[in-house]
């Protein structure tokens, strides 16, 4: 299996002075479903967000098929960034806006100034966006306004917007936090589906250990900004799971028990 | 006044005693403080205006009986009805070409200016450069422009427009900084370039903020349209009026103006509302 | 569908810019406006601003007596702002729908209000010149009567909002009409009020420079008189004056604002 992505010694320290990340080292396959786990600040977020250069690492390299994201120059990291979808945990959809502008935002990154800025799409772009949305169960949704729609159809006009970019890495920060368990289990599965039927790499945040288990291939451990746990979700143990939480492991009683019985 | 004053006053002289015992509340003492500043400050005012040998009390009953005869026996002499109405439209179109040219060039700067969307530098820049702006007062503008460009339409548009450009850009890029961060990360993080990001979320987003922002300015400029017409010869009804009232010395003249202004004001003020509760 | 809701979506956009530009050109030949001296005008007002309108040593010698004025006009903005605050409350209580006596009563009162804050300052101004003059006191009315028309309408919006949960506890406690208003409407929203009344003052002081040149009193009539008589150094003079007033008396309602609020 060949590396998409790699990051070698990446580090992030605030301008406060808060090391937010320190010698992060971990390395994902193409096709392969990644889950980040740890505790709130361990920083999660930061660390999706230095992929794609939302925030810029302080040192290391991050890098996507070979190229070395953080040496990018502004026209070079746009490109990257349409390689890389990416879903929020608070959707950032615009939401005054239909369902259907919405998803066709993900290919803005295609265009040029003029054309994106009027927002003219060819006819294959709208249909392709029009079968995203049928795939998704959104069929009735397509001109709504986004401010119309539940919890769950937003994210998962996310996830539309994220595929018609036709990335090869689907970065998701928090996808479901905002979510109840249904529409929780709804959005896993067709992230679970976007990478088993269309190999798209995806690189998930997560704060439930139970739902990492169950929809990943390799779960990531972080504690204070530093890796602690790199493997397979079978290899999970309580001990593990008490390296990442540590003393807040106790109030995820309920999940640790969760672990054991599976 | 009354109101107000004894209102204070009672809340001091109970609030004292107050102050000793409960923790210092800053709040209520600024309250308090600017309130009889401002009490103070009037009382000294109207000690030291300069009241000339006009008798004070008298005047006052004469104003009332003028004001009576102007807007009861209102009635052009020396303008008719139709160049009144004719001033009225020149007026709203000063106002509008403002507002229009003020609008186009304040969301330009406006984006320069929202944090969210440019650099801190240019921020700090354009925002210092507008309280500038918007500090020298319209009329002054407008009697600036007029040195090189001759009293008339052109420097009063232009003038006006300076301040109109102050007040939107304010108004404009706390819109945009208002908005929702993560909209604007989603954008950036799909690879979108920054006016992909201005022109399909940015302005779409805001756009009713804008809308009611601008009218709101136009509503403003209607009233600077007339005043710069009184005062800086920009035509139209203010300048119609000016005549009247210091050329003519016709009173009930003044008072016809009046009344055709007060009403495309209220039509003007009607809409406004209107907009704003349909935009919500 | 799809189809059509790309192409009604473009028309509306293409139908807004359309009527813009036609009104804006309808306007533009009404009012005769010149579009070509407008640009022309921008860069000789900075070439005449650069090369003759700022303050020499010797415009220096009016500082005295522009600061006199400047006093008089912002002793003038206070005093008619702070009156019309008073009279307003008063106004407002009646006119807002938590206290109003009667409804037509109520209507009245935010008539009256209609009418003072339509008339512009300017007409105001012209309209008073026939019976004070060229007085300090048709500035104070004419500031004074918008000031309180804007104000009315503000304090009664803030009293609907902020006072009518208050009111109805009252109410339902059995308190007289006076002890809420002082004890409930006017207190729970003078925070707010307050606040306005700071804009109105900030907006007077900029007012009251135009109502000094059609009155003839005040800082305004300072600049007219400098200005008509072609000494621009010393109306340059007058220009910063007004300019730092109104950028202290903006900060010094900024830092109220924010401890009060």
């Amino acid at each position: 299996m060949t590396a998409l992505l790699e990051l070698k010694h990446v580090a992030k320290k605030y301008n406060t002075g808060t090391m937010a990340l320190s010698d992060v080292n971990f390395s994902v396959s193409k096709g392969e479903f990644v889950s980040i786990i740890g505790p709130s600040g361990a920083g999660k977020s930061t660390l999706i967000r230095c992929i794609n250069r939302l925030i810029d690492a302080s040192g290391g390299e991050v890098r996507l098929d070979g190229v070395n994201v953080l040496n990018l120059n502004k026209r070079a990291l746009q490109q990257t960034r349409v390689k890389i979808g990416m879903i929020f945990q608070h959707y950032n959809l615009v939401e005054r806006l239909s369902v259907i502008d919405n998803v066709l935002h993900g290919r803005l990154g295609y265009k040029n100034v003029i054309t994106g800025s009027l927002g003219i799409y060819t006819s294959d772009e709208k249909k392709q966006a029009i079968e995203i949305l049928h795939s998704l169960g959104l069929e009735e949704q397509v001109y709504k306004r986004c401010d119309q729609l539940s919890g769950g159809q937003k994210q998962r006009v996310g996830i539309a917007r994220a595929l018609i970019q036709e990335p090869k890495l689907l970065l998701c920060d928090e996808p479901i936090a905002s979510l109840d368990p249904n529409a929780s289990k709804v959005i896993m599965d067709h992230l679970r589906s976007i990478c088993s039927r269309l190999g798209i790499t995806v690189l998930v945040n997560l704060h439930q250990v139970d739902v990492a288990m169950k929809y990943s291939d390799t779960i990531i451990g972080m504690r204070k900004g530093s890796v602690v746990y790199n493997g397979s979700a079978q290899g999970m143990k309580a001990e593990t799971i008490f390296d990442i939480y540590g003393s807040e492991a106790s109030d995820l009683g309920i999940e640790i028990g969760v672990t054991h019985a599976s | 006044m009354s109101s107000m004053s004894s209102k204070s006053d009672g809340e001091m002289s109970k609030g004292i005693p107050n102050l000793a015992k409960k923790p210092f509340d800053k709040a209520s003492f600024v309250l308090r403080f600017t309130l009889l500043s401002m009490l103070v400050l009037t009382i000294f005012s109207f000690i030291s205006f300069d009241y000339k040998d006009i008798r004070v009390f008298a005047a006052i009953g004469e104003a009332i009986n003028n004001l009576v005869a102007m807007f009861s026996k209102a009635q052009f002499t020396n303008f008719t009805f139709q160049d009144a109405l004719l001033a009225v439209l020149v007026t709203i179109c000063l106002a509008l070409l403002t507002t229009v040219f003020g609008a186009v060039i304040a969301l330009f700067f406006g984006l320069l200016a929202a944090r969210n969307l440019s650099s801190p530098l240019l921020s700090s820049l354009i925002k210092g450069g507008v309280a500038f702006i918007r500090a020298v007062p319209t009329v002054l503008w407008v009697l600036i422009f007029a040195v090189p460009a001759g009293l008339g339409s052109v420097a009063a548009v232009i003038g006006m427009t300076f301040h109109s450009i102050g007040y939107l850009i304010k108004a404009y890029s706390e819109s945009f900084e208002e908005l929702d961060k993560g909209m604007i990360e989603a954008l950036r993080s799909s690879g979108a370039g920054w006016w992909h990001i201005v022109f399909q979320a940015v302005i779409p987003s805001s756009k009713s903020y804008l809308m009611s922002w601008t009218f709101m300015r136009f509503e403003i400029n209607c009233g600077a349209a007339v005043a710069m017409g009184a005062a800086a010869g920009a035509g139209g009804v203010g300048f119609d009026m000016f005549m009247a009232s210091s050329f003519y010395l016709d009173m009930r003249e003044v008072g016809a103006i009046t009344w055709l202004i007060l009403l495309f004001a209220l039509v003007m003020e009607t809409s406004a509302t209107h907009l704003k509760n349909k935009l919500k | 569908m799809q189809a059509s809701y790309f192409l009604k979506k473009r028309l509306s956009t293409a139908l807004f810019i359309i009527i813009l530009l036609a009104i804006t050109a309808g306007a533009v030949i009404l009012t005769g406006f010149d579009f070509m001296a407008g640009f022309a005008s921008i860069p000789k007002a900075a070439e005449w601003g650069i090369t003759q309108f700022y303050p020499t040593a010797e415009s220096l010698d009016k500082l005295p007596d522009i600061l006199d004025k400047l006093l008089e006009t912002i002793m003038l903005s206070i005093a008619s702002t702070t009156i019309a605050g008073g009279a307003a409350v008063i106004l407002a209580v009646l006119g807002s729908k938590t206290m109003q006596v009667h409804v037509i009563f109520s209507v009245i009162c935010r008539g009256i209000a209609s009418v003072f804050r339509n008339i512009d300052v300017s007409a105001w101004s012209l309209i008073l010149l026939f019976s004070f003059g060229q007085h300090v006191l048709t500035g104070f009315f004419a500031l004074f009567f918008v000031s309180f028309g804007f104000l009315t309408r503000a304090f009664t919006e803030t009293i609907d909002e902020v006072s009518s949960h208050a009111v109805e506890a009252l109410k339902a406690a059995g308190a007289g009409y006076f002890t809420i208003v002082f004890r409930s409407v006017i207190p729970s929203a003078i925070p707010r009020k307050l606040s306005w009344v700071l804009f109105m003052m900030e907006t007077n002081i900029r007012s009251a420079t135009l109502v000094g040149i059609l009155t003839g009193t005040g800082i305004g009539f300072s600049f007219d008189l400098y200005y008509k008589s072609f000494n621009y150094h010393a109306a340059s003079l007058v220009v910063i004056c007004i300019v730092a007033t109104i950028l202290a008396i903006e900060f010094v309602s900024n830092t109220i604002r924010r401890m009060i609020l």
